[in-house]
């Protein structure tokens, strides 16, 4: 499934990346806290996160995640937006709570990395 | 590469929003020298995760990166509060860290765990009202 895809299935508002949406994905990790996220995210190169701060951006840097979607209508602020462009992470967010969202990837054939 | 590269950061403290920009430069020195990318992967979280203690826990310190051929040597020094039990702050789900720091998405008792778990060796020196020594190896 292409970031596109994922982005058109959770009715999602891009908020950075528009050249990288034909990145093919099939893993995603799903967490608030990032020592979570560092310590399974495994193979996973999306991360569906309710938390939005920086450190989201710098998580998903460290592990080579290719795109983050915030969950519950998050929106993050200019200095989140300015490391996601300097790292090339695509942003979303969508409006949908952390469970639905996963649901909706699950459906489309999206799994768990661990 | 025949010769040792070192590089020093100094982490400022009372700026977590900046927390991981040392980690962020040493992940593309690595890459940028074609270092595996296993072994940058494991390097780039053990010291993520020890720049945002260094942060959260000791006001700041210092980080001092070296890389040979066969080792990517991490040395992680603070003038913090110390360890009083360093057994316990071992152990998984055991945090110190105030409410603030979990709603940032750190101090869930995971950060050292997570440091052992992604180094080839690990060693902690940490005596309390003087500071915490983390050294570790992420072998090539």
């Amino acid at each position: 499934m292409t970031i596109k895809e994922m982005q058109d299935a959770l009715n999602a508002r891009l908020l950075f990346g528009e050249e990288f949406l034909d990145q093919d994905v099939q893993f995603i990790f799903s967490a608030d806290m990032m020592s979570d996220v560092l310590a399974f995210c495994g193979k996973c190169s999306v991360l569906l996160t309710g938390l939005c701060n920086p450190q989201v951006v710098r998580t998903a840097e460290m592990l080579d995640i290719v795109c983050i979607i915030f969950v519950r209508g998050k929106m993050p602020d200019e200095n989140i937006l300015s490391l996601a462009r300097n790292k090339k992470i695509v942003l979303l967010t969508t409006e949908h709570f952390m469970f639905t969202a996963c649901g909706i990837l699950y459906e489309h054939g999206l799994r768990g990395g661990a | 590469m025949s010769e040792k590269l070192t590089f020093q950061y100094v982490i400022s403290g009372d700026d977590f929003t900046r927390a991981g920009e040392a980690s962020s430069s040493v992940k593309n020195k690595l890459k940028q020298l074609g270092v595996d990318d296993a072994a940058i992967r494991k390097t780039a979280i053990a010291m993520y995760e020890g720049e945002i203690n260094m942060v959260i826990h000791a006001n700041g310190g210092m980080i001092t990166v070296t890389i040979s051929d066969t080792v990517i040597e991490m040395i992680l020094a603070d003038q913090g509060p110390g360890i009083k039990d360093i057994s316990k702050a071992m152990q998984a789900g055991y945090s110190t860290a105030p409410e603030e720091v979990r709603s940032l998405g750190f101090g869930a008792g995971m950060g050292l765990p997570n440091m052992k778990k992604f180094s080839d060796e690990f060693q902690i020196e940490s005596t309390p009202g003087v500071g915490t020594t983390v050294t570790m190896k992420v072998f090539l």
